[in-house]
C-alpha cells in the first residue's frame, strides 16, 4: 500500500518527472508519426506499382520476344485458368522520344510500351492515371473543363475533340506560316485521310493510303505519354506558386527512335501522334513510360511474320501481362507457367519481383528509421535513468526511514520500479493519442506550418500525393507504446536496485 | 550485575557485540564487546559523548544494523541472524523507532505518516478493507499526542516538537513492544523536550512500554529507570537513574 501511495506522491511532486514524462511522450508520438506517413507512403506506392504492373508477368528471354501471344494466352488459360482474370500481351523495348520545345529538338530515353488499351485496363489501372479521364482543374482546384472521357468508355488511341481542334488549328498556323526544320526530319509516316463532313472521326480512323494533304491528320502511331516526359515542374519566382511548364500536349507529334525485332537490331525512327497523357504519381513511370498502340509498334519493329501481311501474320510479344483472381495464389501460378513454359524462352516473375530492389530498399529504410527513432527512446530511457538517480539520492533518507518502519528491499524497489512504470505508461500513453492525432491531423498541421513557416512544407508537385498519405498500424502502435513501457522499466530497475540496496543506518544519516 | 541475570524478565539483549565502520581503508571500531539487558517495561537511557557508539547500539538493537560480533537476543532468542524478511518483520512490529530529527516522510500527511507502518504491514488490498478502523486508530493515537487538528498537514508544516510527537504516534501505531528513541530532546527547547519526555514516561508506566532511549543530556537521561553509559565503545557504568 505505501508503494502506491508514495509512488503516486512522487509522481505528484517531483516535477521533474514531468521531463521523462514528456521525453517519452515525444519519442512515441514521433514513431507513431512517422511510421504511419511511412506505411502511408509505401503502401500506397505499393499500390500504384502493383495498379501498374498487373499481378505477374510472362516475359520473353530477348527483346525480339515470343511468337504467336494467342497461343500463350491460351496455354495459360489451360495451365492455370481458374485463377486468372485476365491478361494482356505488350511489346515491352528500349526507345528514345524526341519533342521539340522552344526551338529546340529534346531526347528523352523512355521505355516504350506497346499496349492493348482494352485489355491492358482489366490487366492493372491504366483509365485512372489518363489525363483525358479527369477533369482539367484550374489552380484553385475547381473544375476548369470537364473530362474529356467518361470513366465508361473503354481507353482507346482517339484523340478528344478539345485536343482534335488544336491540332487542326496549329496545322493550320504551320501551313500560313512554314517552320523551317519543321519538315526537314524526311517524314515519310502514313497518314490518315479525312472527309470534310465528319472529320473528327476520319481523322482518328487509321488510313489505308497516303493522304499528306489532309489537315491535322493523325500519325498511325499514337502514344500515352508519362506526364514527366512532356513536362517540368517550373518553381514559383518571388513567392509565386511552382506550376508545372508543358512542352508539348495532346494533339502534338513526337519523333520516336527505337530498334526493330530480329538477328541484326536497326534503328527505327517515326512520327507519332500523343493523344493521351499519363500520370500514375510514381516518377519512375512518368518521367519513363510511353504507351503505344500494340499493332503499329510490332509493325514498325517488324514482329509481323511475314512483314506484309499484317492482317494474318503471326505477330510476337515480349510479355504476357496477367491479373489474377487472387494475389495470394502467385506463387502457385508461377510454379505451374514455369513447368510449362520453357525457362530460357520465358521468364515469369510477379509485381513484387519485378519491383523487388525498390521495395527492398522501402523496408531497409523503414527498418533504419524505427531503429533511430527507437534510439530517441532509448534516450528517454537514460533521461529517466538519470532523473532516478537523483530522486533516489535525494530520498535516500526517506529509504531509510521506510526501512526503519519495516520496509523490506524489494518493498522499497517496488517503489521506484512501479514509478517507472507509471511514467512509461503515461508517457507512451500521452504520446500514443498525441502521436494518432498527429496523423489525423497531419494535412491540416502541414498547411499550419505552411502558412507560419511561408514555405511549403510538403510539395504535392514533388511528392505527387495530393495530401500526405498515412496509414495507422495497430500492432506498430502497440509495440512502439509497449517497447517504451520497457525502456522505462528497464531504466528504473538499476535506480531501484540502489535504493533497495541502501543500508538503512546509512540512508538514515544521510543529510 | 545480580539483578540483570533475572532471565525471565528480560526483554531485550546485546551480548558482547562489536561493531567497526570501514572508512577508506581504515576500520574504525565503534563498539568494542558491549553487554546490556533490557527487562520488560523497563525505561533505559544509554548516555555518552558524541561518537561513543551509542546510536550505533540502539540500531544493532533494533536490528537496523547487524553486529560484526556478539548476538542480540529477544527474550532469549537470537534474532541478529534472521533472514532479512523476518527482521524487516521484527522492525515493523517489535520495534517502534523515533529519532532526533524526527525522520517523518515530507510527501505524506501528518496522518499518513502515522499509518505508514501499518500500510507496509498489510498488502494494499488487506489495508484497503480495513482502512477505516486503522484510520480511526491514527486519529485517536493523534489526539493522544496532541496533534488531533493536524492531521491532514504535511510535516513541514509543523514545529520541531509537533514533529516529534508525530512520529511518536508513528511508533505507537504499530503496536510495538520495544520504543528506541534516539535523542528524541536533541532538537527541541527544554520545554517541548519536558514535554516529550512526559509523554514518553507517561507511554512507559501506562503502556508497560520497553523504552531504550539514547541521549547526551545528563538531566533528560536521569529521567529513566535507568541510566547506561557508554565510553570509547565499552559500557561504563551501570546505574540506577534517581
Amino acid at each position: 500500500m505505501y508503494k502506491l501511495l508514495l509512488c503516486t506522491r512522487y509522481l505528484r511532486t517531483r516535477y521533474i518527472a514531468l521531463a521523462s514524462i514528456i521525453s517519452v511522450m515525444l519519442g512515441v508520438a514521433t514513431m507513431i508519426v512517422v511510421n504511419s506517413v511511412m506505411a502511408g507512403f509505401s503502401s500506397e506506392m505499393r499500390e500504384r506499382i502493383h495498379g501498374i504492373l498487373a499481378d505477374m508477368v510472362l516475359e520473353a528471354g530477348s527483346m525480339n520476344g515470343n511468337e504467336d501471344p494467342e497461343w500463350q494466352m491460351r496455354k495459360i488459360q489451360e495451365v492455370a485458368g481458374p485463377y486468372i482474370e485476365a491478361m494482356s500481351p505488350t511489346v515491352e523495348v528500349y526507345g528514345l522520344l524526341t519533342l521539340r520545345y522552344g526551338g529546340q529538338y529534346m531526347p528523352r530515353p523512355v521505355t516504350l510500351v506497346g499496349i492493348d488499351p482494352v485489355t491492358k485496363a482489366k490487366v492493372g489501372t491504366l483509365v485512372e492515371h489518363l489525363e483525358n479521364y479527369k477533369p482539367a482543374l484550374d489552380e484553385n482546384g475547381r473544375v476548369a473543363r470537364p473530362a474529356e472521357f467518361s470513366r465508361d468508355e473503354p481507353p482507346g488511341w482517339n484523340l478528344p475533340r478539345t485536343y482534335m481542334e488544336y491540332r487542326r488549328l496549329r496545322a493550320q498556323e504551320q501551313k500560313a506560316m512554314p517552320d523551317d526544320d519543321e519538315d526537314d526530319a524526311g517524314r515519310n509516316d502514313e497518314k490518315a485521310p479525312a472527309d470534310p463532313s465528319d472529320l473528327l472521326k476520319q481523322l482518328n480512323d487509321l488510313a489505308e493510303e497516303n493522304h499528306d494533304e489532309v489537315l491535322g491528320a493523325l500519325m498511325k502511331a499514337r502514344l500515352y505519354v508519362g506526364s514527366q516526359i512532356i513536362s517540368f515542374p517550373f518553381p514559383g519566382k518571388n513567392g509565386e506558386k511552382p506550376r508545372t511548364v508543358w512542352m508539348c500536349q495532346p494533339g502534338d507529334d513526337v519523333m520516336i527512335s527505337t530498334v526493330s525485332a530480329g538477328k541484326s537490331p536497326e534503328a527505327r525512327n517515326f512520327h507519332a501522334t500523343i493523344v493521351d497523357v499519363f500520370k500514375s504519381g510514381m516518377s519512375e513511370y512518368d518521367s519513363n513510360l510511353v504507351f503505344m498502340n500494340l499493332e503499329e509498334l510490332q509493325r514498325i519493329r517488324g514482329m509481323i511474320d511475314p512483314p506484309d501481311d499484317p492482317e494474318h501474320g503471326v505477330r510476337s510479344v515480349t510479355s504476357i501481362q496477367i491479373k489474377l483472381k487472387n494475389f495470394a495464389d502467385a506463387k502457385l501460378v508461377a510454379d505451374r507457367l514455369q513447368a510449362a513454359f520453357p525457362p530460357g524462352f520465358y521468364q515469369i516473375r510477379t509485381w513484387e519481383q519485378k519491383q523487388g530492389p525498390l521495395l527492398a530498399a522501402v523496408d531497409v529504410e523503414s527498418t533504419i528509421l524505427n531503429v533511430l527513432l527507437f534510439m530517441i527512446i532509448a534516450v528517454a530511457g537514460f533521461g529517466i535513468l538519470a532523473i532516478f538517480f537523483m530522486i533516489v539520492v535525494e530520498k535516500t533518507r526517506d529509504i531509510g526511514i521506510l526501512k526503519s518502519l519495516g520496509a523490506s528491499s524489494r518493498g522499497v524497489m517496488s517503489i521506484f520500479v512501479s514509478y517507472g512504470l507509471s511514467l512509461g505508461m503515461v508517457g507512451s500513453g500521452v504520446g500514443v493519442v498525441v502521436g494518432l492525432l498527429f496523423v489525423r491531423y497531419i494535412n491540416e498541421i502541414e498547411r499550419g506550418l505552411t502558412v507560419i513557416t511561408g514555405r511549403k512544407v510538403f510539395d504535392e508537385t514533388i511528392y505527387y500525393f495530393p495530401s500526405i498519405p498515412t496509414r495507422v498500424d495497430a500492432f506498430t502502435v502497440t509495440w512502439v507504446a509497449a517497447g517504451a513501457v520497457a525502456i522505462a522499466i528497464m531504466a528504473s530497475i538499476l535506480p531501484a536496485r540502489r535504493a533497495a540496496r541502501l543500508h538503512p543506518v546509512q540512508a538514515l544519516r544521510h543529510e | 550485575m545480580v539483578a540483570t541475570i533475572m532471565m525471565p524478565q528480560t526483554h531485550v539483549a546485546a551480548i558482547a557485540v562489536e561493531k567497526a565502520y570501514r572508512k577508506g581503508e581504515h576500520k574504525v571500531p565503534v563498539l568494542l564487546g558491549v553487554d546490556i539487558e533490557v527487562r520488560r517495561g523497563e525505561f533505559v537511557s544509554i548516555v555518552g559523548q558524541s561518537g561513543s557508539g551509542k546510536s550505533t547500539l540502539l540500531h544493532l538493537l533494533g536490528l537496523l544494523d547487524c553486529p560484526d560480533v556478539g548476538e542480540v537476543k529477544l527474550y532469549g532468542q537470537r534474532i541478529d541472524d534472521l533472514p532479512q524478511r523476518s527482521r524487516d518483520e521484527l522492525r515493523n512490529r517489535v520495534f517502534g523507532f523515533i529519532f532526533q530529527f524526527y525522520h517523518l516522510l515530507p510527501e505524506l500527511s501528518v496522518i499518513e505518516n502515522v499509518l505508514a507502518p501499518l500500510m507496509i504491514r498489510h498488502s494494499a488490498w488487506s489495508y484497503w478493507k480495513s482502512r477505516k478502523a486503522f484510520q480511526e486508530q491514527a486519529r485517536e493515537l493523534l489526539d493522544r499526542v496532541g496533534l488531533g487538528h493536524r492531521l491532514t498537514h504535511k510535516p513541514s508544516e509543523l514545529s520541531g516538537g509537533e514533529m516529534q510527537r508525530a512520529a511518536i504516534a508513528r511508533a505507537l501505531m504499530a503496536n510495538p513492544e520495544v520504543l528506541l528513541a534516539d535523542e528524541p530532546t536533541g532538537n527541541l527547547d527544554a520545554e517541548t523536550g519536558a514535554e516529550i519526555m512526559e509523554l514518553l514516561r507517561s507511554l512507559n508506566s501506562r503502556n508497560d512500554l520497553t523504552i531504550i532511549m539514547v541521549t547526551h543530556d545528563e538531566s533528560i537521561a536521569q529521567q529513566a529507570h535507568r541510566v547506561v553509559r557508554l565510553a570509547e565503545g565499552r559500557l561504563e557504568a551501570w546505574g540506577e537513574a534517581a
